[in-house]
């Protein structure tokens, strides 16, 4: 049927008057000097989700970068406001769906400050565990996935296996794999069950062993090396004055690490290392994200051994639930349980800003308050989106293969980008 | 070693070694008179044939009949080629069924392709925002028939956690054969909804997308003039 | 965290000092240990690079806040950080519906270098509640869609959504086809 016979429908005329704007690139000077404009559009195998980045390339060589964001918005951040302080927790969990448990932490503990509410130490130490558990599961999937767009297929899947260990932990301490609400205000949610500290032994023994396995495959492969080694190297000055923070700018040499440099929940009390890269190219980010998953199996360990008793939240009967077992017997408890499930604690008025280190930078959440028991504002600074601007001034003057490479090693999350 | 050469004969004038066994010969072996007169059976000399139930269950034990189309659908519920697209969270619970534990490759499913053009199924794993929506309806479009989707995860199936300004459900845009609950659905929970997909290909051969949610009328190009 | 007289030091240092003046600095606020500095809109960059001077040299988090119904309605708060002494302040800015207005902090310019970080976070700002920033290199919205209309962070703008079906409503619902 040829288009004269066909009636072309309204849509189709109006898909065609559609033109793209002009990026903004210098004119060509000659015909081997032709700038050309690449739509890597929002849906391309790489699977770091939804990014869509206007490339000008030179040849093979790219000269810039336009990332466009946006495509996975979620307004987070509006539906928080509509919401008690206790259902914003799974609101905001879902942001950076990597490192939910690091979300979670850095609402709590906004509110936590904002509300003066002491965390128990047994439940500080509990989420140390699960946030460094969370950091293991996300290097995990990183490597995993930069691993399949450099060409390394197999380490997905052992990537992928070990993850599941990680999950089954999850599922065990609190019934859920991903997006687990696990963190409450003042605490955890439920203290762990009994097999949880064997199974984590066991994981604890294990994992180690795999991430010397998963080095040696990647630190043997002539093609990875070469594609890393070298490529795309940023200054640490430079990546500072774009707000760059996290394992990018440990491996430009910066030690800047707020596990160490402003402890919270208890961080102090155990001893681990920061692993530091030298050049801060695509190898070293490699390398620190890999040595830090050594450094939080680490930490797990001290904590389990340390783990003292007590309370798993805080016994302030006015932000956590009283156990069930009190409801049958006291009036006050009752009250308590009704008011907090009904209405949701209020939290006195103020502004809060409340950073912790998460496995791309630093992760904080602002939270600002009425007095009512539903926040006014709640932002949360995403490394992801900060450390995006990044990506342009590594990968200038760099070849395709390595912008690719460039941003599986930056590690963007756009749940967190977006938002 | 001995050789041991036996003439066997071609059924010609020139018998040489004797009369010759039809059933040394393969071709005579396969004859379906021999076969369905239950030779192997009963003996070559035997004269006595199998008719009427014998004759049934014999040709049912050997013998698959079916239609054009069900050969069809089972062929194409078997070997969906799902599209890689990931959008959130879910996209990591729709890679660990395809990790090593919930092994989506057992079913036959583990060929993602990234080019629409080369994919039937596409999985919208995770929340689908009004930016994205049209980037999605048109990689649907680009898509072959017979193709399939599946919503997957709370978020795209109605609005989820998320009921605000910024998400789309996506029936609103485009159809859905199946949608699997859950924020974000176990592998488990994906595995259960492809299965389903998987079943509702089999009973229905109608590959048409248009003819089974009644969306004729809504091509790009209208044909006649 | 400067504790309370450091706070109070700084701004009357940042009084003193003649690229800021003594009427750029409207008030502190010590909180849970934190310190708060609200300038004038018009004093920010002057502020942020005397901050600079300082040792905060670390542009942490651009973002907005709506006070509504306080006027001035739309705030901005930048989060500062000092490396070197583990330190944080933040500056806080107000600006009304009326006249949205703010001097972007993200080009270099005559009073200064910028701070290349805030690039796409004031492109948020400006997406989420509208306040135009004068200098910006690329203001376009980042989240929503480029036409989109409105500026959903605010107060006043409806959550939005669609409804929720349940068995008496569900003919109203597009999914259901079988």
């Amino acid at each position: 049927m040829s288009p004269t016979e066909q009636q072309i429908s309204e849509y189709r005329r109006q898909e065609q008057s559609i033109t793209l704007s002009a990026v903004g690139d210098p004119p060509p000077e000659g015909p081997h000097e032709e700038l050309f404009t690449l739509n890597f559009g929002p849906h391309h195998p790489a699977t770091h989700g939804v990014l869509r980045l206007l490339v000008t390339l030179q040849g093979e060589v790219v000269r810039s970068i336009k990332p466009v964001v946006g495509y996975v918005h979620t307004g987070i951040e509006k539906t928080a406001e509509d919401k008690a302080y206790w259902k914003v927790i799974p609101v905001v969990e879902r942001m950076d769906y990597l490192s939910y448990y690091f979300n979670a932490m850095a609402f709590c503990g906004a509110v936590e400050t904002l509300a003066e509410v002491e965390v128990p130490k047994r439940a500080q130490y509990l989420r140390v565990i699960h946030l460094e558990l969370n950091r293991i599961a996300s290097h995990l999937i990183w490597l995993g996935t930069s691993a399949l767009d450099l060409g390394a297929v197999s380490i997905f899947l052992y990537c992928l296996r070990e993850r599941e260990l990680i999950l089954d932990l999850f599922e065990m301490s609190s019934g859920q794999r991903m997006h687990t609400r696990y963190f409450q205000v003042g605490g955890v949610m439920e203290d762990i069950p009994v097999g949880f500290e064997r199974k984590l032994r066991d994981f604890i023994e294990i994992m180690p062993g795999r991430a010397d396995q998963y080095g040696a495959i990647l630190n043997s492969n002539e093609i990875v090396l070469q594609r890393l080694r070298g490529t795309c190297p940023l200054d640490a000055d430079t990546l500072l004055s774009l707000g760059v923070t996290g394992p990018l700018l440990r491996a430009a040499g910066n030690p800047w690490d707020l596990r160490k440099a402003a402890p919270y929940s208890s961080y102090d009390d155990f001893a681990f290392q920061i692993p530091v890269g030298t050049v801060g190219d695509n190898y070293d980010r490699f390398a620190v994200r890999l040595a830090e998953i050594y450094e939080s199996v680490k930490i797990i360990e001290q904590a389990l051994d340390g783990l003292p008793e007590g309370p798993h939240i805080t016994t302030d009967r006015k932000i956590a639930l009283p156990p069930r077992h009190e409801l049958a017997t006291s009036m006050e408890a009752l009250i308590h349980h009704f008011k907090l499930v009904t209405e949701g604690f209020r939290v006195p008025p103020g502004e809060v800003y409340y950073p912790i280190e998460s496995p791309r930078g630093e992760l904080a959440c602002f939270v600002r308050s009425d007095g009512s028991s539903k926040p006014a504002r709640v932002h949360m600074r995403d490394p992801s989106f900060v450390n995006l601007q990044a990506l342009s001034r590594m990968a200038e003057g760099s070849y395709i293969a390595d912008m690719i490479a460039t941003l599986a090693m930056l590690d963007p999350i756009l749940g967190g980008i977006d938002r | 070693m001995e050789i041991k050469r036996e003439r066997i004969g071609t059924g010609t004038a020139d018998t040489g070694g004797g009369p010759v066994d039809p059933r040394k010969l393969r071709v005579n072996t396969l004859d379906s008179h021999e076969l369905l007169r239950g030779a192997e059976l009963l003996g070559p000399s035997q004269p006595a044939t199998m008719d009427g139930e014998e004759l049934e269950r014999y040709v049912h034990e050997r013998v698959l009949t079916t239609t054009l189309e069900k050969a069809v659908a089972w062929g194409r519920s078997n070997s969906f080629f799902p599209l890689a697209f990931g959008l959130a969270c879910c996209a990591m619970e729709q890679f660990q069924a395809a990790g090593p534990r919930l092994d989506i490759a057992r079913f036959g499913y583990e060929a993602f392709r990234a080019s629409p053009r080369q994919a039937d199924l596409i999985i919208l794993a995770g929340r689908v925002s009004i930016k994205m929506a049209p980037i999605i309806r048109r990689l649907y479009d680009q898509m072959l028939e017979p193709k399939w989707a599946i919503s997957m995860g709370a978020c795209c199936s109605s609005m989820g956690v998320f009921n605000n300004y910024a998400l789309v459900p996506s029936d609103k845009f485009m159809p859905i054969d199946v949608h699997v609950p859950g924020c974000p659905p176990r592998p488990e929970g994906l595995m259960h909804g492809i299965l389903k997909l998987r079943a509702m290909v089999q009973d229905d051969p109608d590959a048409g997308w248009r003819e089974r949610y009644g969306a004729r009328g809504t091509e790009e190009i209208v044909p006649g003039a | 965290m400067p504790d309370a007289t450091g706070l109070e030091l700084l701004a009357k240092e940042l009084r003193d000092e003649n690229t800021v003046g003594s009427e750029a600095i409207l008030g502190t606020l010590h909180f849970r240990a934190r310190a708060t500095l609200e300038v004038r809109p018009e004093a920010n960059r002057a502020v942020l690079a005397y901050l600079r001077g300082r040792g905060y040299a670390s542009l942490m988090s651009v973002h907005g806040v709506d006070y509504y119904p306080h006027e001035p309605r739309l705030g901005v708060h930048y989060e500062l950080l000092d490396m070197s002494a583990v330190d944080r302040v933040t500056v806080t800015t107000r600006v009304s519906t009326d006249a949205p207005a703010l001097d972007s902090v993200t080009p270099d310019g005559p009073d200064g270098p910028g701070w290349p970080t805030a690039n796409h976070q004031e492109r948020e700002v400006y997406d989420m509640f509208g306040v135009v920033f004068a200098g910006h290199p690329d203001l376009r919205r980042i989240l929503m869609p480029e036409d989109y209309e409105g500026h959903p962070q605010r107060r006043d703008f409806p959550v939005g959504g669609e409804p929720v079906i349940f068995t008496y409503n569900e003919h109203e619902s597009f999914g259901v086809t079988r």
